[in-house]
């Protein structure tokens, strides 16, 4: 498909009046997830903290990421590594304290009322839990339509979107006859299809995707995870896919991002990061993550990290994981890691598609 | 070599048909259907299947911990060759600890929030061997030692929210291995924690199990960790056993058709792009559990014997069995 000029209207923060209406999207509309193709999103040096005084928390530190439209991000980490407060920057929820966001060009902190009323349909949510973030009280075409009372004009009429609810349950999988059910009528699994159809409703570019399947059952996981890839191919939709499940994360990202307390340690494409990581935390990460192909789960090959992840109101000096890490030496705490990338570990890794890491020892990338 | 589970050489633990029912404003359901297995001392075995399955419902029949909405209304539960099930609440109260033992999952709420550790740990000591308190502390900061709790005398004072996660479970496992007990029960004892953290638990779990010989019962929903701790598998759906055998056998030659859906669901092996191969439908409702086979609305082998009859566990190889009337069709690859 080639790409289609819609878009271009919209980099200027107002979206051409029209091209998110009632109609089925078609595929390659906005970008083709080319490597050339221009970032839909663009992190730069994102801080974010909490609380005041001496007590802070910091959740962002200096975070960067980069999404090509049509692409598929994964984004790594344990508890308190920032992924969640980075998903509600990206939505705009959280304003980070210094760096930038660009979205399509324009920056989303800067625009107010309709701008940003236009903006804010590009960007949508799937939350993790389906049984907590469905009103149990409302039906699933109220539901998925409840978008449309803020953003009145994407869907004018009521027989238009009755259309379009119809629309959108049969895109998630499930049945028209579906739309006058409650919550409690659906499973799990179908809860989760109508919170990817409410965040389908506005037509977005981006959906940010907060452990979409980590609540569900495995067989139903599946289930989920085609509808998701499946609306990739069809739409042209974008994901930003938070989890902490690493063989989920391998299956839908096409570029993955490693945090840990805060920071970026690792980026790149997701074979080289999965296969040959920089980072000693990647690699740790990767090894005790279980895997159930018993032949590659060699015990003594598991990287064993001693204690725990230190508390993000006292992050330790120089490399945030020295105290965890087993190459970890005295320059480690005197000086900020830096950026190395696939080259610098003696490896020329691919042309235009970066591979890096923060660390003084990177691994050579001899892991298999 | 150690015997297998479904040797009928005596198991440590040995559940033979359990069944418990759930009294719900509907009405009363069966949660747990006819569920039989053994574990041997030294020996794994994981209770596998998804939320509703009965997995833990079972784990709490065998220790007598069942809410009381739940009844068990059959069945056996022998330790050692004494049926727990007849004995009084007095007697069965000397087996925990001793010899059947339990790990919950959720640590914060299975601590007391008002007790300094050290005390909690002290407890069993105090109830079981009437150790005095100092001797029972003493004995508090040994066990934390031994689960690798960093300066124990000094956190034994310490309350549970004054720990992390992964420090509170291994507070909870060293309760729960405190008298060296016969059998110990692990109720998704990680799921709670982050990657890292639940390797070391899995880890001090294992070790703890081959200084002891305990014999370890791991209830869980995660396809990896049983195949990479557990020697043998007992796979649930809808309160009923559907399979089970060694890991080994029963993950690289599934003979029951949701095992096979389970296992190829697991995207560990995909191709990116490619679609999962997905289990249609999800599980049934305890209340509307189908009279024929349990698994029959999202099975691939569907046929008309299937609705009209429930197939029983039955042998397919050695050491293990399959609820289905056409597993040979799964047998290949």
């Amino acid at each position: 498909m080639s790409e289609t000029p819609a878009t271009e209207t919209s980099a200027t923060g107002t979206p051409a009046p029209g091209t998110s209406a009632t109609g089925t999207s078609v595929p390659g509309r906005r970008f083709d997830g080319r490597a050339d193709a221009p970032p839909l999103l663009e992190v730069a040096g994102v801080t974010k903290t909490f609380g005041h005084g001496r007590r802070r928390l910091t959740a962002l530190d200096g975070v960067d990421l980069r999404l090509r439209g049509g692409e598929t991000l994964g984004l790594v980490g344990e508890s308190g590594c920032g992924k969640s407060t980075l998903a509600r920057v990206l939505l705009g929820l959280e304003r980070p304290d210094a760096g930038t966001v660009r979205f399509d060009g324009t920056d989303p902190f800067t625009l107010r009322g309709k701008a940003l009323l236009a903006w804010r349909r590009r960007v949508q949510m799937v939350f993790q839990d389906p049984f907590a973030s469905l009103n149990a009280r409302m039906s699933a075409a109220d539901l998925i339509g409840e978008p449309w009372r803020t953003h009145r004009d994407v869907v004018p009429t009521a027989q238009a979107r009755e259309r379009r609810v119809r629309e959108l349950l049969s895109l998630v999988g499930l049945r028209e006859s579906d739309a006058h059910r409650y919550p409690d009528e659906f499973s799990g699994g179908q809860r989760q299809r109508i919170g990817i159809a409410r965040a389908l409703a506005l037509d977005p570019d981006l959906i940010v995707c907060d452990e979409p399947v980590s609540a569900l059952d495995l067989s139903v996981q599946a289930q989920v995870l085609n509808v998701l890839s499946e609306l990739r191919e069809r739409l042209g939709v974008s994901y930003v896919f938070i989890s902490h499940d690493l063989s989920v994360v391998r299956y839908v990202a096409d570029r993955v991002t490693v945090m840990y307390l805060g920071k970026v340690v690792e980026h790149g494409r997701t074979e080289d990061v999965f296969d040959r990581p920089l980072h000693p935390y990647t690699a740790a990460l990767m090894s005790a993550a279980p895997v159930l192909d018993a032949s590659r789960a060699a015990e003594d090959a598991e990287i064993r990290l001693r204690g725990e992840i230190p508390s993000p109101y006292d992050i330790p000096s120089g490399c945030r994981f020295r105290t965890r890490c087993w190459q970890a030496e005295d320059r480690c705490a005197d000086l900020a890691p830096p950026a190395v990338s696939r080259a610098d570990a003696g490896d020329p890794g691919r042309p235009g598609q970066p591979h890096a890491a923060l660390c003084h020892f990177p691994l050579a990338g001899e892991q298999s | 070599m150690k015997p297998s589970p479904f040797d009928p050489d005596r198991p440590a633990l040995d559940v033979e048909g359990l069944c418990v029912d759930l009294r719900t404003p509907s009405g009363t359901v069966r949660a747990v259907d006819g569920v039989s297995f053994g574990v041997h001392r030294g020996r794994t075995l994981a209770l596998l299947g998804e939320s509703g399955c009965g997995k833990s419902m079972t784990a709490l029949s065998v220790v007598g911990l069942l809410d009381p909405v739940a009844e068990v209304t059959g069945g056996a539960v022998r330790v050692g060759g004494t049926d727990t099930l007849r004995l009084s609440r007095a007697e069965r109260r000397k087996l925990a600890g001793p010899v059947l033992s339990i790990v919950f999952q959720d640590a914060l709420t299975a601590l007391n929030p008002v007790q300094p550790v050290g005390r909690q740990l002290g407890e069993p000591f105090r109830i079981h061997r009437g150790f005095s308190r100092r001797r029972a502390e003493e004995e508090a900061v040994r066990l934390m030692t031994r689960v690798g709790i960093p300066e124990p005398r000094l956190r034994a004072r310490a309350y549970p929210h004054q720990f992390s996660g992964g420090m509170r479970q291994r507070l909870l496992i060293a309760m729960a291995v405190a008298l060296d007990p016969d059998v110990l029960i692990a109720d998704e004892p990680t799921t709670a924690l982050d990657v890292t953290v639940q390797a070391q638990i899995m880890r001090l779990l294992r070790d703890l199990q081959t200084e002891r010989d305990m014999a370890v019962v791991l209830i869980t929903h995660d396809l990896a960790v049983v195949a990479q701790r557990a020697d043998d598998v007992v796979v649930m759906y809808a309160g009923t056993v559907v399979e089970n055998g060694t890991v080994r056998e029963v993950f690289s030659h599934p003979r029951h058709p949701y095992t096979k859906g389970l296992l190829d669901s697991v995207p560990e092996d995909a191709v990116r792009g490619r679609p999962l191969p997905a289990v249609p439908g999800s599980p049934p409702d305890l209340s509307a559990v189908p009279s024929g086979c349990v698994f029959q609305d999202r099975c691939p082998l569907v046929r008309e014997r299937c609705v009209r009859e429930r197939p029983p566990l039955r042998s397919v190889g050695a050491s293990r069995s399959a609820a289905c009337h056409f597993s040979e069709e799964l047998h290949r690859v």
